[in-house]
């Protein structure tokens, strides 16, 4: 059997520089191995990541120069001891992937195939047992495929958690045709790239969700919209439907079964808006993408007044896997109201950044601090940040929450599409409010007045706050205007754009009183009520600070110590970045 | 109600615009008017569409198209100092470019490369991992390669 080395050539570790390092493997081919470039394989971290099969060898920041070594010592069956993973305090190595701790707590069904497969193959993908899904609902009634996925309880991994069996049941009983179906991948949360990397890692999960979907509630025609930002998963999903069409698994005559099915791709072009479902089917049909009222459900009048399915990539993603292995094996992960598993993407403050998929149900302290392998520099956790603008900020006490739909909801915040922002001392909450109202506030499509209006009233207040103008009365304002807008809004960004606001003013309302009554930003964040100066006691005179800050505020004094010239300093915080003995203090 | 065949040309408006963008890098008066004579729709219309999308620049753009991430985890690795550095360093503000035609700064909200925060891309190439100093030394050597 011929060794086979997988490399992720995902963005995270092409930054990394992991083409270059493909490169070198091509430079050097040889007939007992095969190199292949895949998708995210999850630790973006530590990039660019390499797996060697068979054995399951895990090296990680692996770098072109490596490549000679790691070829000459795979083949005398040794291993390059220093690109494995090393726990960072216990300094143990680990060698076989599933042992490192980033993904003995995984459950992979979504990214089964994600980072062990060329996304451009098909060929790689159905060895792997893909379109077996297809294949097996092609012989089943369509009636039975809608009972299938309501009974698995599968929930919409786009937001809201709407069970996906109830719209399927609702277009598969609608009268008229054409139906449509739609897949949305316009992931607008800023700081998450799930359906990114499962768009560009396996593609072919998303197109045989969607074709048994169509198969179930009886449409013949497809949309994928895909954010604008993600031109390479626009390429890998037309590489996909061309191959698939190829080879009779879309197009007329799917698998032989008489039944006709295809896919187009629509790039969406910049608006936040449009990932909500009414103002993407309006810019599908080239319109302007505004929300509209929902009198009338999608499952009835949806594009082009049509009866139309519209799903998260992950909710298509899942429909393979619960039509092969049936409802009451999926419900067995997860729990009872959340079953299955969710992909997140785990950034910000945390070790491990990077791509995960874990079951309903597990803890935040799981992800944050198993998986995770906890907070950068070892400062202390503050908050995690789920569900993207339309979330809100957790703090410490849950953190032994179960992650589900429910209990998300319950403390003020949103499963949403899986982004996940660990914060630590360093990140300032009011400061995080007043980023998400100004992000809301421009992607506002300005339809209706609570929603255009209301969040710069509470942007200029939120700014005010951040700038040592505040008052108390400002908190009051903030509170009345919050439910104002959640109240009275048209869409879902309006109704739960108050949701950073409100989570941080629940939780953290002591740093907003710091802010207006001792001019004080706990986190060393807002530039006019911070100032930094350095420990002497943790500092070991290293230099990195003097290296780092950018207009030279950092002198040495004769006794070789560093000190911050006050005039001088921008208070960008760069040198408290660069420290790695937490030896700047504010 | 809608009806498609009708309506079609209006769904072929933003691709025509996607095609000229990426064919040139912005969208120009001559361009949106050829667009909306070819589909037979109102200029008006094909205005309010490049408008409203983001994406769509309708000014030049220069040979470097800096887009600095603002997303999330950019911002709370102080994504800001990276656009304020650029805005001192080159004299540019969020959408505009430089006098040399050399560079555009574009603030944009996540280039899924969040790990590795705060992260640029120029022409498509990701950065990350980014100070002051290093995006001023990027930006040096473009320009050493003019
Ligand atoms: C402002 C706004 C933005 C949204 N953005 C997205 C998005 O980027 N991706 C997504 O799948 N759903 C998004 N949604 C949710 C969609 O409206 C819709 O509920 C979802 O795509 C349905 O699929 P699901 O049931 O499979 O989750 C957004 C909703 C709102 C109100
Ligand atoms: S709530 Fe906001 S985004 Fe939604 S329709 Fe109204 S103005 Fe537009
Ligand atoms: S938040 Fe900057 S790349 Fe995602």
């Amino acid at each position: 059997m011929k060794t086979l080395f997988l490399l992720c050539g995902d963005v995270g570790c092409r930054g990394y520089e992991s083409r270059q390092v493909y490169d070198k493997f091509l430079e050097l081919k040889a007939d007992w191995f095969d190199i292949k470039f895949t998708g995210c394989q999850g630790l973006c971290a530590n990039g660019p990541i390499l797996q060697v099969k068979p054995g399951d060898i895990f090296y990680q920041k692996v770098k072109s120069s490596d490549v000679f070594e790691i070829l000459e010592k795979t083949q005398k069956n040794e291993l390059v001891e220093r690109l494995l993973y090393t726990d960072s305090e216990t300094k143990k190595r680990y060698i076989r992937t599933d042992q490192v701790p980033f993904y003995k707590k995984q459950t992979k069904i979504i990214l089964r195939t994600n980072g062990l497969i060329n996304p451009k193959s098909i060929d790689d993908y159905i060895a792997m047992g893909g379109y077996a899904g297809l294949k097996k609902a092609l012989t089943l009634q369509p009636e039975n495929i809608v009972d299938e996925i309501l009974k698995s309880g599968l929930r919409g991994r786009g937001g809201g958690g709407f069970p996906a069996g109830r719209k399927w049941e609702d277009v598969f009983n609608a009268f008229e045709t054409p139906k449509y179906i739609i897949c949305n991948g316009d992931e607008g949360d800023p700081g998450a790239f799930m359906d990114r990397s499962l768009m560009e890692g396996t593609p072919h999960v998303v197109l045989e969700g969607m074709t048994i979907a169509a198969f179930a509630v009886g449409s013949n025609e497809g949309f994928i919209y895909v954010r604008d930002e993600y031109p390479i998963a626009v390429r890998n999903l037309q590489k996909g439907i061309h191959d698939a069409r190829k080879k009779g698994l879309l197009g007329e005559n799917i698998f032989g079964s008489g039944f006709q099915f295809d896919i187009k791709i629509k790039r969406g072009a910049g608006a936040f808006v449009c990932g909500e479902s009414s103002a993407l089917m309006r810019s599908i049909e080239g319109k302007i993408g505004e929300p509209h009222e929902k009198h009338i459900h999608a499952s009835e009048q949806g594009l082009w007044g049509k009866p139309t399915l519209l799903n998260n990539v992950e909710t298509y993603a899942n429909v393979p896997y619960i039509i092969l292995n049936g409802a009451k094996n999926y419900k067995k992960m997860g729990t009872v109201d959340s079953p299955g598993t969710k992909v997140f993407s785990l950034v910000g403050k945390v070790r491990n950044a990077g791509l995960i998929e874990v079951e309903m149900g597990t803890t935040l302290r799981e992800i944050i601090f198993e998986i995770g392998g906890g907070i950068v520099k070892n400062r202390p956790f503050k908050a995690v940040q789920t569900g993207g603008p339309s979330g809100g900020c957790i703090p410490s006490e849950y953190l032994d929450l179960p992650v589900d739909f429910d209990s998300l909801k319950a403390v003020g915040s949103i499963m949403g599409s899986g982004g996940m922002i660990v914060m630590d001392d360093c990140d300032c909450m009011v400061e995080v409010a007043r980023y998400f109202t100004k992000f809301l506030m421009e992607e506002s499509c300005g339809k209706c007045a609570p929603c255009r209006e209301g969040l710069v009233q509470v942007y200029r207040i939120l700014e005010g706050i951040t700038q040592g103008r505040g008052s108390l009365e400002d908190l009051r304002k903030l509170k009345e205007l919050g439910e104002y807008i959640a109240s009275s809004s048209l869409c879902g960004l309006g109704r739960s754009a108050p949701n950073p606001l409100l989570s941080t003013l629940r939780y953290f309302e002591d740093e907003y009183i710091d802010h207006i009554k001792n001019k004080y930003c706990v986190a060393g964040v807002c530039k006019v009520l911070t100032k930094f100066e350095i420990n002497i006691v943790k500092c070991t005179k290293c230099g990195l600070c003097f290296k780092a800050c950018p207009v030279d505020a950092i002198k040495i004094l004769d006794d070789g110590c560093y000190k911050i010239i006050e005039e001088n300093c921008i208070r960008c915080g760069e040198c408290r970045s660069a420290c790695t003995f937490n030896a700047i203090r504010w | 109600m809608l009806d498609r065949n009708n309506d079609n040309s209006s769904e072929e408006v933003i691709q025509a615009l996607q095609d000229i963008q990426s064919l040139q890098g912005y969208i120009s008066r001559e361009n949106l008017k050829e667009i909306s004579r070819n589909l037979g729709i109102a200029y008006s219309y094909t205005y309010a569409i490049a408008t409203f999308y983001k994406t769509f620049s309708l000014k030049e753009r220069g040979k470097y198209l800096i887009k600095v991430c603002d997303g999330t985890a950019c911002h709370l690795k102080s994504s800001e100092n990276i656009v304020d550095e650029i805005n001192s360093y080159l004299g540019i503000r969020n959408g505009e470019t430089t006098s040399d035609q050399m560079f555009t700064l574009e603030q944009v909200n996540c280039l899924g490369a969040c790990a590795m925060a705060p992260v640029v891309s120029i022409n498509e190439k990701i950065y990350g991992n980014l100070t002051r100093k290093k995006i001023r030394n990027i930006i040096d050597m473009l320009r050493g390669k003019k």
